[in-house]
């Protein structure tokens, strides 16, 4: 009996995700002799959180079942990191009044591809698109030539460190804490799950199925709002690019840590294994040296062996 | 017996009442893009001439190649998010390797559509989402077109560049592509039975695979053309515009897909319509003038695409939901 914790531990799908993090950190350091071990850890905690809190908004859209995605959270971001610099204006006092704005910019974007999707009654996918596109103009045309600084309090803020861990990783563990409560303990979190299985079935059982996909769509563009005004913070500026590889981080970490991309499974603690796998490979890779062109080739190589190595259902649908 | 006559009369309309909402749905896609020639021939009447419409249908071309690219993709009930960066690719190779070691060059590329296919298998057989996957995909081909030509420039091979710049008699050369792009794949994916096959197994898999068709087959088969026609893109491209950069590619994926779903194409379901595509394709590429001529910033040209796409769908809906509910 005494080997059955292991093998219930090595059964959890989040666990790979951490494994493969520590491989290509342990790997860094050997390339480096252990040279500024420390450092990465402190470095890639502090770029996870961005991809963690986008991941946490995919990971609920995604878990609602097939076809539902957010293609609309990179512009989200850009838009929103705009939106927080022109508010703070770079002033102190007005961070609270910036991260609001930020935060109501992308509640507002949550509501429009809710409506999307339920009016015009098009697949998400579509209609986070169609949806972007028009974000995507709105932060190009709001965010012209737009070179506002972060006020001094917020970009410290974002970048605190306590005994060499971010301020940001820490509150960010919590909300993931928060968020995992909320998933497996709350109503709305059960149904999600229960969308996410059986649609039909829920509704069914008398679940409000659009109510909780509207509340989960809105919940995607709230988190990509925030994630935009922090980014601008810890970047000391926004900029519409901002955001472009969270499509990419935020589907990945989501399917990197064993969140069923058919829906109706979800993984939280998995969140974090992914985002630090990809921010430490990344690391692993420019401390090898490697060009520009490599490192986009091994980090859609990667995705890929994950998702097929996991693959999908087993029968068909 | 009066009442067989009601109800015959009743069968006849709502017979009359779908063919129309059918033939609505059908002339949807040609409404669009005339009206936006209307919309530039009023304007600017200028433009409506042999090399206005030469200038403005150019860059129609690759779309649409694209375009039709991605319709193969969405029959089969996928999505392909690696179109625009894979068109990069192959205008890096078609720009350096093509013109500099051209058996090195069709290497790549026949290589490459070969992997589209391989791609398609692996979506198959490991039964996985489609957009994880060229999402991968987007920065495996972004990647290796840094590699290939790290910095814009490059050449493309002469006969590309003579040929894109074809002049031809009567009506700008453009149109004619156009035609001839949208008449082959009609007729290979329309009229055709394994056209049938291939499109049967985007609308009831199940049914044509007991029919005993390999759904395998088919899913390689679709990719595998999307593969061969984001080569023709890639190249198209490049014959216009003279040089390439990594990124040269970078919008298609979105035009791609807004120009199938524009041009009648059902998300799923195997619904496509290739000339419908491509008439979707030459709109999207033409409201880009539209708003140049409209004096619209090219701050919205993204925008107002995702607002066409917004309004085209809307209008479907309407249409779709008036056919439901009509007596």
């Amino acid at each position: 009996m005494k080997f059955v914790r292991p093998a219930r531990i090595l059964a959890k799908p989040w666990i790979w995700s951490y494994l493969g993090a520590l491989l290509v950190w342990l790997a860094a350091i050997a390339f480096t002799h252990g040279y500024g071990a420390g450092g990465m850890v402190t470095a890639a905690l502090a770029l996870a959180v961005f991809s963690v809190i986008a991941g946490v908004a995919q990971m609920f859209v995604i878990t609602l079942g097939p076809g539902n995605v957010d293609l609309s959270l990179p512009a989200n971001i850009g838009l929103a990191s705009a939106v927080a610099m022109k508010m703070m204006d770079g002033s102190d006092a007005l961070i609270v009044i910036g991260f609001l704005a930020a935060l109501a910019s992308g509640i507002v974007i949550g509501v429009f591809n809710y409506l999307l999707i339920r009016l015009l009654r098009i697949p998400p996918i579509i209609a986070t698109l169609s949806a972007s596109f028009i974000i995507q103009s709105a932060g190009i045309s709001y965010g012209r030539g737009l070179q506002i600084k972060p006020p001094p309090g917020y970009a410290d803020f974002t970048s605190a460190q306590i005994f060499g861990i971010p301020l940001l990783a820490i509150g960010t563990a919590m909300f993931t804490v928060v968020m995992a409560v909320i998933l497996h303990r709350t109503i709305y979190g059960r149904s999600v799950l229960a969308i996410g299985q059986n649609s039909r079935a829920a509704w069914l059982a008398g679940i409000s199925v659009e109510r909780v996909r509207c509340a989960t769509y809105v919940l995607s563009g709230a988190l990509g709002g925030v994630c935009g005004s922090l980014l601008a913070g810890y970047f000391r500026g926004s900029s519409l690019e901002i955001g472009d590889e969270y499509l990419l981080a935020s589907i990945a970490v989501v399917v990197i840590g064993g969140t069923s991309v058919t829906g109706g499974r979800a993984n939280v603690p998995g969140l974090w294994g992914g985002a630090l796998f990809l921010v430490l490979l990344l690391t692993m890779l420019n401390t090898f040296g490697v060009s520009a062109g490599i490192r986009f080739v091994v980090t859609g190589l990667v995705i890929i062996g994950v998702i097929i190595a996991a693959g999908g259902q087993p029968a068909g649908r | 017996m009066s009442g067989i006559v009601e109800s015959t009369a009743n069968v006849a309309r709502i017979s009359r009442t779908g063919f129309f909402l059918r033939f609505l749905r059908a002339a949807l896609p040609g409404l669009s893009f005339a009206l936006v020639i209307l919309a530039i021939a009023w304007l600017n009447p200028r433009a409506i001439s042999y090399l206005g419409l030469n200038l403005m249908l150019n860059l129609g071309i690759p779309v649409a190649l694209a375009t039709v690219a991605q319709m193969f993709v969405i029959t089969v009930n996928d999505l392909d998010l690696s179109i625009g960066t894979f068109v990069s690719f192959v205008g890096c190779v078609a720009a350096t390797w093509l013109r500099d070691a051209p058996f090195l060059g069709v290497a790549v590329l026949i290589g490459s559509v070969l992997l589209y296919g391989v791609i398609g298998a692996l979506i198959y057989l490991r039964n996985v989402p489609s957009i994880v996957v060229t999402l991968g995909m987007l920065f495996v081909w972004q990647g290796l077109a840094i590699l290939v030509l790290p910095k814009p420039g490059g050449k493309p091979p002469v006969w590309l560049h003579d040929l894109m710049n074809f002049r031809t008699p009567y009506a700008p050369f453009p149109i004619f592509a156009a035609i001839g792009i949208a008449a082959v794949v009609e007729a290979g994916l329309m009229r055709t039975s394994y056209g049938a096959i291939l499109r049967g197994s985007g609308g009831n898999p199940n049914a044509i695979g007991r029919a005993g068709w390999s759904l395998l087959k088919t899913k390689i088969v679709m990719f595998t053309l999307a593969g061969l026609f984001g080569v023709f893109s890639g190249l198209a491209l490049i014959g216009l515009t003279t040089s390439a950069d990594a990124n040269i590619g970078k919008g298609y994926t979105l035009l791609s897909i807004a120009g199938v779903i524009l041009g009648g194409g059902e998300f799923v379901g195997g619904r496509v319509s290739p000339i419908g595509a491509v008439i979707g394709a030459l709109t999207l590429t033409l409201a880009g003038s539209l708003l140049n001529f409209m004096r619209i910033s090219p701050d919205w040209q993204v925008g107002a695409q995702g607002g066409i796409l917004i309004i085209v769908l809307a209008a479907r809906s309407l249409i779709n939901q008036v056919g439901r509910t009509a007596p």
